[in-house]
């Protein structure tokens, strides 16, 4: 299958690409890593005229933890996170999400900062960021604007970014002890998007939960913000009780279809579980 | 638009439509069909080569974004004439029936022994689960690997005394 015919630069420096940006308007169209966008241009799904490379900035695929800011570039792969030291000692949501989106060859190309963008309701980055209570920095020709992760995802493939901006960094406050976190996805064989995801951040003072974040994954038109999930965690101390209490507050927002991957009824359930098990592992790790 | 990719260590330019794939640039222009198109929508890895070492499925990158970038496909495993380790073990361990997905197969298996030159069945079955095998061969596929790279640690070995 070939993609339609498009026009094709590659810029070399932020500036040029927020040029380019500025110039083609809504017939441009940023290309990270490609690996739903270059799918959806064989199929017909998209078809822009012009297409901005952005694998060719420097500097976009950092990460940095400093000052109390954790800071991921938008360009960093799925591969490049599920694998970083700090993401595997620390921030296990992110590296347990990393190694688990579609496969080993796709998370080499696929970006964090592109995922966002094309915001999949199946799709695993952005119930992350939910849960980790990150901020998206978009930046266009003399112009920053910064969303909440729940904010910037409006909808099935639709989010607050403009035509003629982009995504730079993803950011959140660093954990700074008595942090825990976990990622569990259900998918039905490598590669698949998920039945049900769930990203869960905990953070433990004096044996309470300080606070919580958590983000639902392929449970309604984007991913879900289970912020009534959050209320009945924060203020308590952990236990199996109160856990069950937080996976049916998160069960009552799903808003999931029958489809080849279940019944509602069997998602509910699935949700159910690995929310109990998902608070269950962050909670370990908070206490660690 | 004008693209200089290099290819198994050959440099190459070329005038391409920006919406060629590197498969498409490979197989077509530059004759190597060594690289396979399978299903053609990012779920099999017969496509599989390595850009600037890292294993990517070739069908789902367009050539455009190879511009000025080092390009490994299967025609470039040997060198000089000799089969490389991992080509020779798929043969040793029977590690293919039909040959569809093995140029994925072991361009992934070479990116993997980079770097875990001694990987468990569980690590080499991670490696590979974005190749889809549909001869059900991937307990000999993880065997081959394996035996590429104790050969190839071994013979590194030799090369150090």
């Amino acid at each position: 299958m070939y993609p339609p015919r498009f026009d094709y630069v590659a810029p070399t420096s932020l500036e040029e690409a927020l040029d380019a940006l500025a110039e083609h308007g809504d017939e441009g169209k940023i290309i990270a890593g490609g690996q739903s966008l270059i799918p959806m241009l064989k199929l017909r799904f998209a078809s822009p005229e012009t297409l901005i490379d952005i694998n060719r900035l420097p500097g976009m695929d950092g990460v940095s933890e400093e000052g109390g800011t954790l800071r991921f570039g938008a360009l960093c792969r799925h591969n490049q996170l599920g694998a970083h030291p700090l993401m595997t000692s620390k921030y296990h949501v992110v590296a347990e999400a990393g190694t688990l989106i579609a496969d080993p060859l796709v998370r080499n190309m696929g970006s964090l900062g592109g995922s966002l963008c094309h915001a999949d309701p199946q799709a695993d980055w952005g119930s992350v960021m939910i849960a980790l209570k990150a901020t998206i920095v978009c930046q266009k020709k003399g112009a920053t604007r910064e969303f909440g992760a729940a904010e910037f995802m409006e909808g099935i493939f639709t989010t607050k970014l403009a035509d003629d901006e982009i995504v730079t960094e993803i950011r959140c406050d660093a954990a700074n002890g008595g942090f825990g976190s976990s990622y569990l996805k259900m998918e039905r064989k490598v590669g698949d998007f998920a039945t049900c995801g769930t990203a869960i951040a905990l953070t433990l003072k004096d044996g309470t939960i300080a606070s919580a974040g958590v983000g639902l994954t392929a449970m309604g038109a984007k991913n879900l913000h289970a912020e009534d999930a959050e209320k009945v965690l924060v203020g308590q101390a952990p236990s199996a009780e109160l856990f069950a209490e937080a996976a049916e507050a998160a069960v009552a927002i799903a808003d999931v279809r029958e489809d080849s991957r279940g019944t509602p009824e069997y998602k509910k359930n699935v949700l159910r579980t690995f929310m109990k098990r998902g608070l269950a592992k962050a909670a370990l790790r908070a206490q660690a | 638009m004008e693209v200089t990719i290099t290819v198994n260590g050959r440099t190459h330019t070329k005038s391409v439509e920006p919406r060629m794939l590197l498969v498409h640039f490979l197989r077509e222009e530059l004759g190597l069909t060594g690289t396979h198109i399978g299903c053609d929508s990012s779920h099999c890895g017969a496509c599989t080569v390595l850009v600037d070492g890292t294993p990517l499925k070739s069908c789902t990158y367009l050539a455009v974004m190879a511009n000025g970038r080092s390009v490994e496909t299967v025609e470039g495993l040997k060198q000089g004439g000799k089969l490389h380790v991992i080509q020779e073990e798929f043969k040793e361990q029977h590690g293919l029936q039909c040959g569809y997905c093995t140029p994925g197969m072991m361009l992934v298996g070479k990116a993997l022994l980079e770097e875990n030159p001694n990987p468990t069945d569980d690590e080499v079955r991670f490696a590979i689960s974005g190749n889809i095998c549909r001869c059900t061969g991937y307990m000999n596929i993880v065997k081959s690997i394996q035996a590429a790279g104790k050969r190839m640690q071994a013979e590194s070995a030799d090369a150090a005394e």
